[in-house]
C-alpha cells in the first residue's frame, strides 16, 4: 500500500481530491429529483382545492358516493378515508413524490402532488 | 513476367506503435469478456499502454495507439462501426484531448494518476454527451453520470498507478 502511495505526486492526490469531490456532489446533485410542494385535489378531473405542503391538515372533498377525506402533512399527503368499495387510494399511502397521484376513481376523485422539477410524467402503484 | 512486389516501407516507429498497439489490443479484448454490471462500466486496462507510451514517446505514439485499439480492438470483437465502436472512439478522442493538456502539466507535481484520471473523465464525459446526442436523445442519459464517474475515478486511479509503477520500474 505505502510503495503504491509513494507514486503518487503532489498533484496527483490534488486531482483525485478534486475528481472524488465532483463525484460525491453529482449524486445526490442528479438523484434528489424535486420535492413536492403542492397537492392538488380533482373531482371530476376539475381541480377543486390546492394546498401547500407545508402545514398539516384535512379536507374533505364530496363525490358521487360519498365524501373522501385528504389529509396533507409537511411533504406528503394522503387519501385518508373514501367510500369506494376496494379503498385503492388509501391504501397507496402517503404521496411523497412530485406527481405522485392516488386515484379514488369510483368517488371521481384524485389526490397528486405536484412540484416545481418534477421527476416523473406520474407515479401510480 | 516479371513478379511485382509491393513493399511497405517499415519504419522503427512503426513497429514500436505496432508493438504497443498490439499489447493495448489485448488488453482490451481480454476485458471485453469480463462482466460488467454496466455497460459502459469497465477498467479499461489498454489505457495502461496508452499512458506509457504517451510518458516515453509522447502524445503522437500514444493517439496512434489508442485508435488503433479502438479500430483494431472492435474488428476483433464484432463491434466495427456497432453503437458500441462510435461510443468507443468518441471515448478515445476525448481521452486523447485530456491527455494532450495532462502531459503538458509540469511532471514534478503531476504524475501518470493525474493523466489518468483527467482521461477517464474526459472518456465518459464524451461517451455521455455523444450518448445524449445520438443514442438516447434523452436528458435522463445524465442520470447514469455518478455511475460512471465514480467508475471512472476507481479505474482512473488503479489504471494510473500501475502505469507509474511500470514506469517507475524502467527507469
Amino acid at each position: 500500500m505505502k510503495a503504491w502511495l509513494a507514486l503518487l505526486r503532489p498533484g496527483d492526490g490534488f486531482v483525485v481530491l478534486v475528481a472524488a469531490l465532483a463525484v460525491g456532489v453529482s449524486f445526490p446533485l442528479l438523484w434528489a429529483g424535486g420535492r413536492p410542494e403542492r397537492a392538488v385535489v380533482r373531482v371530476d378531473g376539475k381541480v377543486v382545492a390546492e394546498f401547500p405542503l407545508t402545514a398539516p391538515r384535512r379536507y374533505t372533498v364530496a363525490g358521487p358516493l360519498g365524501e373522501t377525506v385528504i389529509e396533507i402533512a409537511p411533504g406528503r399527503a394522503r387519501v385518508l378515508s373514501d367510500p369506494g368499495p376496494r379503498q385503492y387510494c388509501v391504501q397507496q399511502g402517503w404521496l411523497t413524490r412530485p406527481n405522485a397521484i392516488a386515484i379514488c376513481a369510483p368517488n371521481h376523485v384524485s389526490l397528486s402532488l405536484s412540484g416545481r422539477e418534477a421527476s416523473h410524467d406520474s407515479l401510480n402503484y | 513476367m516479371t513478379a511485382s512486389t509491393i513493399e511497405l516501407a517499415v519504419t522503427p516507429d512503426d513497429r514500436r506503435i505496432a508493438r504497443h498497439a498490439a499489447a493495448a489490443i489485448a488488453l482490451a479484448v481480454a476485458e471485453a469478456a469480463l462482466p460488467s454490471p454496466l455497460p459502459g462500466v469497465k477498467p479499461g486496462l489498454a489505457n495502461i499502454v496508452v499512458l506509457i507510451v504517451l510518458w516515453r514517446h509522447g502524445w503522437r505514439d500514444a493517439a496512434w495507439v489508442s485508435l488503433l485499439r479502438v479500430v483494431a480492438g472492435s474488428l476483433l470483437i464484432g463491434q466495427f462501426l456497432a453503437p458500441g465502436f462510435f461510443l468507443a472512439l468518441t471515448g478515445a478522442l476525448a481521452s486523447l484531448a485530456a491527455l494532450a493538456l495532462a502531459v503538458r502539466l509540469p511532471r514534478r507535481w503531476f504524475g501518470a494518476v493525474t493523466a489518468s484520471v483527467l482521461a477517464a473523465f474526459a472518456h465518459i464525459g464524451g461517451q455521455l454527451l455523444l450518448a445524449r446526442l445520438w443514442l438516447v436523445p434523452h436528458d435522463g442519459v445524465f442520470l447514469l453520470a455518478p455511475v460512471f464517474g465514480l467508475s471512472a475515478l476507481v479505474f482512473g486511479i488503479v489504471n494510473g498507478l500501475v502505469a507509474a509503477k511500470l514506469l517507475n520500474e524502467d527507469d
